[in-house]
C-alpha cells in the first residue's frame, strides 16, 4: 500500500517537474536553470510543510505527498549536472549561484514551510 | 521539428481541447517519464528503508540516493548526447524521470532543517555542504568516467561542427 502511495505521488511530481521546468525556461534568456530552481523551491516549500505537521499527518499521506510526490517534483541530479554544464561553459558566476541561491532558498522554503504548519497545528 | 521546440508553454492545462493537445503530442514523453520517476521513488524509498536514520543522525539513505544519482546522471548524459544518438524517450525515461525521481532536493533540505537544533548543528552544516560537494564531485566523476571509457573503445559520435 506505502509502496503504491510512493509510486503514484511519484506518477504526478515527475511529469509535472519536467512541464514546469519547460514552462519556465521557456519564458526568460537567461543561463540561470530558473526551471529546476522552482521546481525544488516548491518542493521543498511543500515537504517542509508536511514535516512541520509532524504526527498530524497520516503515514499514508507522508508515503503519497512527502516521499513521492515532493520526492519526485524536486530533483538533485539535474541541480548538480545544470551547475556542471554552466561550469563547463565558462559561467562560474551562475554556476556559484545556483548553488548557493538553491541551497539557501531551498532551506528557507523548508523552514518556513514547517513554521507555518507546526504553528497551526502544534 | 526538434523535440525540445516542440512544447508549447502557453497550453493551458485548464482548457480541455488545449489539454488533449498538449497529451497527443507529449503523451509518450510525459507517460515514460511519469513511469520513470514512479520507479525511481520506490528505489529512493527501498534505499531510505535499507538504511533507517533517527533524529539526530546523519541522513545516510538520501546522501547516497543523491550522489548516485548525480553520478549516474552524468555517465547518462555523455552517453546519450556524445555516443549515441539516443531514442527520443531514453533521455525522459532514464534522465528526468528515473533519476530525476530517485534523487531529491526536497528531503535533503528537510532532513538539514531537522539537524538543525542543539547538538546537532555541526551535523547539519556536514550534512548540507557534505551533500553539495560529494554530488558535484559525483556528476564530474560521471562524466569524466563516460568520456575516459568512450575513448578507449573509440565509439565517440563524431560530431558535427
Amino acid at each position: 500500500m506505502i509502496l503504491a502511495l510512493v509510486f503514484l505521488g511519484a506518477v504526478v511530481g515527475a511529469p509535472l517537474r519536467y512541464l514546469t521546468d519547460r514552462a519556465v525556461q521557456a519564458r526568460h534568456d537567461s543561463l540561470f536553470p530558473w526551471g529546476t530552481f522552482s521546481v525544488n523551491l516548491a518542493g521543498s516549500l511543500i515537504l517542509g510543510g508536511l514535516a512541520g505537521a509532524g504526527s498530524a499527518l497520516p503515514p499514508s499521506l507522508a508515503a503519497l505527498l512527502g516521499t513521492g510526490f515532493c520526492g519526485a517534483l524536486t530533483t538533485y541530479s539535474t541541480f548538480s549536472y545544470e551547475t556542471l554544464r554552466l561550469a563547463e561553459q565558462k559561467a562560474y558566476f551562475y554556476a556559484v549561484m545556483n548553488v548557493v541561491v538553491s541551497v539557501v532558498a531551498g532551506l528557507g522554503a523548508a523552514l518556513l514551510g514547517y513554521t507555518v504548519t507546526s504553528s497551526l497545528l502544534g | 521539428m526538434e523535440l525540445d521546440d516542440s512544447l508549447d508553454p502557453d497550453v493551458d492545462l485548464r482548457v480541455p481541447s488545449q489539454r488533449h493537445e498538449l497529451i497527443g503530442q507529449h503523451g509518450p514523453v510525459l507517460g515514460v517519464i511519469a513511469l520513470g520517476g514512479g520507479l525511481g521513488a520506490l528505489a529512493r524509498y527501498g534505499l531510505a528503508q535499507a538504511l533507517p536514520a533517527g533524529p539526530g543522525q546523519f541522513p545516510w539513505a538520501t546522501f547516497v540516493t543523491n550522489v548516485l544519482g548525480c553520478l549516474l546522471i552524468g555517465v547518462l548524459m555523455v552517453l546519450i548526447t556524445e555516443v549515441w544518438t539516443a531514442h527520443r524517450l531514453v533521455r525522459p525515461f532514464l534522465g528526468v524521470g528515473i533519476l530525476g525521481g530517485f534523487t531529491t532536493f526536497s528531503t535533503y533540505v528537510v532532513e538539514t532543517r531537522g539537524l538543525l537544533r542543539p547538538g546537532t548543528v555541526p551535523l547539519a552544516f556536514a550534512y548540507l555542504a557534505g551533500t553539495l560537494v560529494a554530488a558535484l564531485c559525483a556528476v564530474v566523476a560521471g562524466v569524466w568516467a563516460a568520456r575516459a571509457a568512450v575513448r578507449r573503445t573509440g565509439h565517440r559520435r563524431e560530431k558535427a561542427v
